[in-house]
């Protein structure tokens, strides 16, 4: 029991961290008031050309600057429609996840062809911090970036946001853009910094997939984690404390049931039951949080002056 | 020594020329008012010189300097505040991060640090004001204060008020007036954008009156009566409608609207109606004066069966209709002036369609349209309510006035027995409001009861035989129009008081 409480634990840590790093990223936009639902797609794109660019130079560093850089430029992409031509935030959004899924799958085929079984490469190791210690050990046994998620990332989206001018900013602009408008800030550059923030986060989650959990690249490696940490940020109220609770509470559900499969109790249900709980845990948790969520009041608004 | 000067400035929006040379000039140490009807080009020449439009020609100086004013930021940098009407103010923010939202150059953002610096700058400039508290939470003549503040710490030599006394009660008014007189004296140039002429004689040294994007003429208040100052704004000598007395010398009265012990919760699902009871007569129009958002919407969409009440009665001529549907209540002699005109009519439609939408069911043979019958009908409504529009004319096409009387039309039409007015004249330039008063009048003339509900102390003043007050979902107090004077409707909007 145990062990296999001490794995589970550790289990969440790493499978949250990527909901939390794309949830993150999504909190800063929505915060600025953009939805950006090319989350998914950027994962996606982000996880591959990662994976891609870390196969072809052997460099794993090097796919993970790529991969943020990649998410920055399509994070204001989304910034051009949205903020620039004032497009339909959902239709771009959307826009951008079919764009790049399509991308990502017509690039995959033109370096690996129609090859079944996935390509892999060397990925990153875990921390061995304290391997002695039969409960921290395993514990403590994580990726660098999931220490830099949990350590660094979200509590420096607290400091910016709530301790920052920047973030006065981007809670002003995702409220009343108006207000920030006759400030004299520009509504446009805040906007786009947001953008490139959360998607270069975005696309570090889907690398997280690629190069460190799995140092391999398949089709459905995101498989709904972009669309979980949106529900996520709503859950989390757009305060990036409880967002990463949010995360952790997927990210728990989802090792929770991997060990519930691989333990093959026999249950009259099928296996697809579990592999639903989590996706299921995160509707309950968003309809009961999210009846008092408080939107951001200039989330998919865009901002015209005249 | 003119402190801004504005030479020739002319701004299109489209075919639409706003400002057609304008030419105006603001004294050092003045309060200047701006005057004119709605759509006059009062707040886009104002928007022009606070850097959120560019005037197509035309020069501004400030200080005898020519500039160019991109956006606000240079207008905050020449020493230009505005406070715009919809203020510019992010409510879940404390006031301290709102004033200094966008001034401050630190990255980091020192709470201790700037609540004392704004607590210093409200002491200075006499706006006493907690920084710590969260806008939301504030009044919005707090929130004005705010506003004003936030204009000062920026150092503002040049303040523009956009209609700062459209959303105050008249006490805050005269605080407002206290506070713009101080700063005066000490040097602040004031630009004060007004339509109403009592309050412009009362706080300005001079005035420049705009009719149709261009300047009728500048002059000293004290020169001028207000009735000068009405014809310039109007074109003509007269506006306004008059009303006759009451005609209640019929006896007992027969009562057409009930409302029992009305309770409706808001879409928040929170009590917002707390046991409304109000009776409005026959050939009698009951004002509902209030401040914004106590429960003026609500009362109006439950009354009209928009939204379900979730206790008490309402009967229209003695007939109990709690819980019917809006079509029901139509049937039972209710009309409905929607508040929002784009909310009450499919604009995408034509003037026609619209006309008869709620009645199709009388145009309908054998489940087909009667477009005969239906053409007859508009072009009759068109007539009779000089509707300035052809009766294939898109509804979205249509100015806010024609908007109004294709609404005012199609329910008053009817002969309804009881008409429910939310706003009937918000946004409207003077001659539609008139047209629209008047209208209410002449059916109120005919016998219907009336509820008018409207945030215009002066609409309330001018049209109803009584007047009940609503203030956090409560009747406070029920005057006849004879009794209700400003001050009295004032202490009893602001909550202070309940006269039963």
């Amino acid at each position: 029991m145990e062990v296999f409480l001490v794995n589970l634990i550790a289990a969440t840590f790493r499978v949250s961290t990527p909901i939390v790093l794309a949830a993150i990223g999504e909190t800063y936009s929505e915060r600025a008031g953009i939805l950006n639902l090319g989350i998914e797609g950027i994962m996606y794109f982000g996880a591959f050309v990662g994976f891609l660019v870390a196969d072809k130079s052997g460099s794993l560093w090097l796919g993970l600057f790529i991969a943020v850089l990649s998410g920055i430029v399509f994070g204001l992409l989304m910034g051009f429609f949205t903020v620039t031509l004032g497009v339909n935030q959902h239709v771009s959004g959307l826009g951008i996840t079919l764009l790049l899924t399509g991308l990502t799958l017509f690039t995959f085929r033109l370096f690996y062809g129609g090859r079944s079984t996935p390509p892999s490469i060397p990925s990153f190791q875990t921390l061995n911090v304290l391997p002695e210690n039969p409960i921290l050990g395993p514990i403590l046994s994580q990726y660098w970036l999931t220490y830099v998620t949990f350590l660094v990332i979200v509590p420096l989206a607290w400091w910016v946001l709530y301790r920052t001018n920047f973030g006065l900013k981007i809670r002003s602009v995702g409220e009343n853009p108006e207000a920030v408008d006759a400030a004299g800030i520009s509504v446009p550059a805040v906007r786009y910094a947001t953008l490139a923030i959360g998607g270069g986060l975005m696309a570090a989650g889907g690398a997280f997939l690629s190069l460190f959990q799995l140092g391999a690249f398949t089709h459905g490696i995101i498989s709904g984690r972009g669309w979980v940490a949106i529900a996520i940020v709503i859950f989390g109220n757009w305060h990036p404390v409880r967002v990463m609770l949010g995360g952790l509470i997927f990210g728990g559900t989802f090792a929770l049931q991997l060990r519930l499969q691989a333990m093959g109790l026999q249950l009259p249900v099928p296996y697809e039951t579990f592999l639903a709980l989590p996706y299921v845990v995160t509707i309950i948790a968003l309809v009961i949080a999210g009846r008092n969520a408080s939107y951001p009041a200039a989330l998919l608004k865009p901002y015209r002056r005249e | 020594m003119f402190i801004v000067e504005m030479q020739s400035i002319t701004k299109r929006f489209g075919d639409l020329i706003a400002n057609d040379h304008v030419n105006f000039q603001l004294r050092k140490g003045e309060v200047h008012a701006l005057l004119g009807e709605n759509g006059a080009g009062k707040t886009t020449l104002m928007r022009i010189l606070y850097g959120l439009y560019h005037p197509d020609s035309g020069v501004i100086k400030v200080k005898d300097q020519p500039v160019v004013i991109h956006s606000p930021k240079d207008a905050i940098q020449l020493g230009i505040g505005m406070v715009t009407q919809h203020f510019a103010l992010v409510p879940p923010l404390t006031v301290a991060e709102n004033v200094v939202l966008g001034y401050q150059n630190s990255f980091v953002l020192n709470q201790t640090q700037i609540e004392e610096s704004v607590a210093e700058a409200a002491r200075r400039f006499g706006l006493e004001i907690n920084p710590k508290a969260i806008v939301r939470h504030l009044s919005v003549g707090q929130r004005q204060r705010v506003e004003i503040l936030k204009a000062l710490y920026r150092n503002a030599q040049i303040l523009i008020l956009d209609e700062p006394t459209a959303v105050l009660i008249p006490q805050e008014v005269d605080a407002l007036f206290e506070t713009l007189n101080r700063l005066k004296e000490e040097g602040l140039s004031v630009i004060f954008i007004s339509h109403k002429l009592h309050e412009v004689t009362q706080i300005t040294d001079r005035v420049t009156v705009l009719r149709d994007g261009k300047v009728v003429g500048t002059v000293n208040t004290a020169d001028v009566t207000q009735k000068e100052l009405a014809a310039m704004m109007v074109g003509r000598e007269t506006f306004g409608v008059s009303r006759s007395e009451a005609n209640s010398e019929k006896g007992a009265q027969k009562p057409m609207l009930e409302l029992i012990n009305l309770c409706a919760n808001d879409d928040k699902n929170l009590p917002i109606l707390k046991n409304i009871c109000l009776t409005v007569f026959e050939g009698e129009i009951l004002g509902i004066a209030g401040v914004g958002g106590n429960g003026q919407r609500e009362l109006a969409e439950t009354i009209c069966g928009v939204r379900q009440p979730t206790a008490g009665n309402i009967r229209v001529d003695g007939q109990d209709v709690t819980g019917k549907t809006p079509s029901e209540l139509t049937r039972a002699g209710l009309g409905r002036i929607p508040e929002d005109r784009h909310e009450g009519m499919v604009v995408h439609l034509t003037v026609t369609d619209n006309l008869v939408l709620e009645h199709l069911d009388e145009f309908t043979r054998n489940g087909v349209l009667d477009h005969k019958a239906i053409r007859q009908y508009a072009g009759e409504l068109i007539r009779k309510f000089q509707i300035k529009a052809k009766p294939n004319d898109i509804t979205r096409t249509l100015s806010g006035g024609n908007m109004q009387k294709v609404l005012l039309a199609r329910v008053l039409a009817r002969q309804p027995k009881v008409i429910i007015a939310p706003q009937p004249t918000r946004g409207l330039d003077i001659g539609a409001t008139d047209y629209v008063r008047q209208q209410l009048l002449e059916q109120r003339q005919r016998g219907a009861a009336i509820l008018l509900i409207s945030e215009d102390l002066d609409e309330i003043l001018a049209l109803s035989d009584r007047i009940a007050v609503i203030y956090e979902g409560e009747i406070v107090g029920t005057l006849p129009a004879a009794e209700a004077t400003p001050e009295r409707l004032g202490l009893l909007m602001s909550g202070a008081v309940k006269e039963h």
